[in-house]
């Protein structure tokens, strides 16, 4: 694999690699000495032009337990902040000698075009650009409902037959992009709920249910909810009153809650605005996942800076 | 390219009947030991060993897998490979007696590996190699304790280890010029 | 000057020698004499009248670094241009009479088009006050066209009153369509694409709102209105009921939107992403459809040249546009001519004499007949190449089309009845200063 830039592009096949990968790396975190050499002597960048603390140390975490370094390069009070270009960046970490560079951009297609710019030969791992994708965020959700409901025999299963509800500002999210399409290459069913204003545009051609009711979505008993953080400045732009109506209408509260069936799960990328989204009881509930996908994403990670850096560089 | 046959089924039962007692013997006794195979038939061998080891002295055949990929010294150099699942038993490898077991012993960077893995999950007593045939040609200073066969070979040939469990026949045979 | 061009093919059909001299077509027929003038081999060319681009942008004055009138003029001459009308964005914003003049010496001197400067709308192109179209009508530079180009003219009472003021100097408000709140942020076309890529959408309603209340106030005051780069099929609609009850409107299609969609989006590569934003296949066959059937009346360039730096960058930080004159006729070409929907004759009459006619721009009504200007351009419609930098005469790169095989080629240009591009190649600027010097006379 060269670059990881989004689940779209991602085959079932190569998911579920990924996937079972990340099983061998979770095992790493159960032993003595949570190291593995395998990238010894290879240099990750995490190159971050917008603020995320958690996903970049999953990545950094990640990278260190495959014994690879890792510089961290975050945009505020850096020479980018201060005008320098993404390509001028990214030349300097080629000629530092990057190996991989994880980036973290606010437009949409960043991570792509520094791809395909030849600006820099490391590999390309998108932890998230714009309103696009997030591939690790979309695996390791999948990964956390397959060792959810597999335990110990997840290896080689996809999610043939699973239904997901995803709950939230469909329209801005990178989160619910990536995972719309990785869920659906491994055979789930996915169902979307929003206010009709945060539901994107030709939604239509998008292989998923949609609706704004979220009672109905919980009615139909699914495997799993997703709930999605809901942005302040969204309000400002008149995409709904205000939180309250927001809450009320499409947040997971306490009585939604007690509706879902016990075994389904519940998940949110983080980080959580309790009270709004979600209530504290959801969040903390022996069905919430939320704390497991924070682990396992660093499983996930640990697979695809493997897959990305061992091995011979293809052509 | 011609395939000579040098072991079949009833000599590869002999040769790990034989290991197993060896392992006995040189261990005196069943206590502490640990049998870990090296994916792919290092595993059906470990296997395969423990069941003889249990048939003699009863609960003596704790078996795992130890998978050493990651901490091969040629990943740059080849495509990547997928990792397998590495399983250690539930009394860990603190203060036992491990024993590794291989089918073909040949350079010794395999072993090596796998000694770096065993640093990595705990201190064993000691480690002891099984190897169904050593086939010579060390790059490194690592010798088995146990062979079922030492099978001198060219550098040009090839060892092909069948077993039951993974290719539907027990044979061992070389292939070469 | 003299030249004798020798066996082209004239818009209508017919082949002819033309007797170029004194800046005038001094004869036509067959065999003509050369006696000492400068021979072109036309013989399976096709002449057409000097195309005239109704919307460039030459950046000077203030952002020389991407293009000048210089070298915008010679981008224009191999692209078969013989006028260009230059918008006004530049720096300062030509919304006086001394800017616009400024730009259209420079035109005159550099002599390969004729440049004639478009008006700012509103002072500084902010949207507030009328800026002194009078003055600028008066000027040197004879403005008639106005524009706010690169940013709408949102303000109905603004818009309005602009629409009234230029009644008085035979001015035309040329509109660029964009509700701005409806496309704050936009990045390219809303649909589908636009959801799937993350992208912030600008949708097609926000420039057809903008059309259908103008083309009611220009009915409301009975004033002349003309339409950018209309880019939607949603448009097109509109621009023909316009039309039907009888509304003075006049609508232009760019080159790229006759060909280009937005599935070239995908991947993120900025050379496509322009104001406003490439559409989806159905617009492209709608203005293919228009422009045969004359809903829409000109093609015109909206040639956007930019540095690189303002292109190498991820998606939401480029600049808006692509150079086009150079590409141009190539391009209307490969998606009118080519597929039968327009003759030559056609693209004489909507790259040459219609937009000339909208910005009163004399001396392009006919081409061809004895004692008018010698404006023309001689294209050889069989070659097909493979479009590359070598093909860019501006200063900047930033083209669609590289990398594309296009049709055709400019294989001479003669401007004021001196030639500007000869043997398929630009004829050099000191020669070209030289002669339009001595037309001057």
């Amino acid at each position: 694999m060269r670059h990881l830039l989004s689940t779209k592009d991602l085959t079932r096949e190569e998911a579920i690699a990924i996937l079972d990968v990340a099983e061998d790396m979770a095992d790493v975190a159960g032993r003595e000495v949570k190291k593995l050499p395998a990238l010894r002597g290879k240099t990750v960048v995490n190159l971050f032009f917008e603020d995320s603390t958690r996903t970049r140390i999953s990545f950094e975490a990640a990278a260190k337990r495959l014994s690879a370094d890792v510089i961290n390069f975050s945009a505020k009070g850096s020479s980018v902040s201060k005008g320098e270009s993404l390509k001028d960046t990214a030349q300097t970490l080629a000629a530092m000698g990057a190996d991989a560079v994880v980036i973290r951009h606010q437009a949409s297609g960043g991570p792509s075009v520094l791809a395909q710019s030849g600006w820099i030969d490391a590999g390309i791992v998108n932890a998230g650009d714009g309103t696009h994708e997030h591939p690790t965020q979309a695996l390791l959700d999948a990964f956390t409902i397959r060792r959810r409901l597999h335990g110990g025999g997840a290896r080689g299963r996809d999610l043939d037959g699973i239904s997901v509800t995803i709950v939230g500002d469909i329209l801005h999210s990178r989160v619910a992009r990536s995972n719309v399409w990785l869920l659906t290459t491994l055979g789930a069913r996915v169902h979307l709920v929003a206010p009709a204003t945060l539901v994107p545009i030709g939604i239509g051609d998008w292989p998923v249910t949609v609706g704004y009711d979220l009672d109905a979505a919980i009615a139909a008993k699914p495997d799993v909810v997703m709930m999605l953080r809901i942005q302040g400045e969204r309000m400002h732009a008149a995409y709904f009153p205000n939180a309250r109506e927001y809450s009320r209408q499409w947040g997971l509260d306490d009585e939604r809650l007690a509706h879902l069936p016990a075994a389904s799960l519940v998940m949110h990328p983080g980080p959580m605005n309790r009270g709004l989204e979600i209530s504290s009881k959801a969040a903390d509930s022996a069905q919430s996942t939320v704390l497991e996908q924070v682990a396992n994403g660093v499983s996930i990670r640990m697979a695809v800076l493997y897959l990305l850096l061992s091995g011979t560089a293809e052509l | 390219m011609t395939a000579r046959l040098v072991l079949q089924s009833a000599d590869i039962t002999r040769a790990l009947t034989r290991i197993s007692h060896e392992i006995l013997e040189s261990n005196r006794g069943a206590s502490d030991l640990v049998l870990l195979g090296i994916p792919t038939r290092g595993i059906v061998l470990a296997r395969r060993i423990g069941e003889i080891l249990d048939s003699i002295e009863p609960g003596s055949g704790t078996v795992g897998f130890l998978d050493v990929t990651m901490y091969r010294d040629d990943l740059s150099r080849n495509p990547t490979r997928a990792p397998s699942p590495t399983q250690i038993p539930a009394g860990g490898i603190d203060g036992k007696t491990v024993v590794l077991v291989d089918d073909v012993l040949y350079s010794g960077r395999t072993i090596r590996a796998a000694l770096d893995a065993l640093n990595d999950i705990g201190r064993p007593r000691a480690v002891r190699l099984a190897a169904l045939v050593d086939r010579g040609h060390r790059e490194l200073p690592i010798r088995a304790d146990f062979v079922g066969k030492n099978l001198p070979t060219a550098a040009t040939e090839r060892i092909n280890v069948r077993l039951v469990e993974v290719d539907g026949v027990d044979e061992i045979t070389i292939e070469g010029e | 000057m003299t030249f004798l061009i020798q066996g082209a093919t004239l818009p209508d059909g017919t082949t002819t020698d033309l007797l170029v001299d004194g800046g005038v077509i001094t004869e036509t027929g067959s065999s003509l004499s050369a006696n000492g003038a400068t021979v072109i081999d036309a013989n399976g060319l096709t002449a057409l009248p000097g195309l005239v681009d109704l919307h460039t942008h030459l950046r000077e004055p203030g952002f020389e670094q991407s293009e000048t009138v210089l070298t915008g003029s010679r981008a224009a001459a191999i692209g078969g241009f013989t006028s260009v009308f230059a918008m006004a964005n530049t720096s300062p914003v030509s919304d006086t009479a001394g800017v616009v003049e400024q730009v259209a010496s420079l035109g005159t001197e550099h002599g390969y088009v004729t440049v004639r400067p478009i008006g700012a709308v509103t002072t500084g192109l902010a949207g507030k006050a009328l800026s002194e179209i009078g003055a600028m009508a008066g000027s040197r530079a004879k403005v008639r066209v106005f524009s706010d180009d690169g940013i709408c003219v949102s303000d109905p009472l603004l818009m309005r009153r602009a629409l009234e003021y230029v009644k008085t100097f035979d001015g035309v408000i040329a509109q660029h369509s964009q509700d701005p709140r409806l496309t704050e942020g936009a990045q390219m076309n809303e649909g589908a694409l636009s959801s799937e890529l993350g992208l912030a959408g600008w949708p097609a309603v926000a420039e057809e709102s903008i059309i259908a209340r103008d083309v009611l106030l220009a009915q409301h005051v009975g004033a002349r209105l003309h339409v950018c780069h209309i880019s939607t099929a949603g448009s097109v609609d509109v621009i023909r009921w316009a039309k039907a009850r009888g509304i003075d409107v006049t609508a232009e299609v760019t080159p790229h939107h006759l060909l280009l969609t937005e599935q070239l989006v995908r991947g993120y590569d900025s050379r496509f992403k322009v104001n406003p934003p490439l559409r989806r296949e159905e617009d492209v066959l709608a203005l293919r459809e228009a422009l045969a059937d004359g809903t829409i009346d000109i093609v015109a360039t909206d040639h956007a040249p930019h540095p690189l730096e303002a292109k190498e960058c991820a998606w939401d930080e480029a600049a808006n546009g692509m150079v086009g004159l150079e590409s141009a006729l190539s391009v209307v070409q490969a998606a009118m001519v080519d597929t039968g929907l327009l003759s030559f004759a056609d693209v004489a009459r909507v790259l040459s004499s219609k937009p000339a006619e909208i910005g009163r721009l004399a001396g392009y009504s006919t081409a061809f007949g004895i004692g008018d200007h010698a404006n023309f351009t001689l294209y050889d419609p069989t070659v097909s190449r493979e479009f590359s930098v070598d093909q860019l005469h501006g200063k900047s790169v930033n083209s669609p089309y590289l990398s594309r095989t296009l049709p055709g080629q400019v294989i001479a240009t003669i401007h004021d009845g001196y030639a500007t591009v000869l043997d398929g190649e630009l004829v050099d600027a000191a020669t070209v200063a030289a002669s339009a010097g001595a037309a001057r006379g």
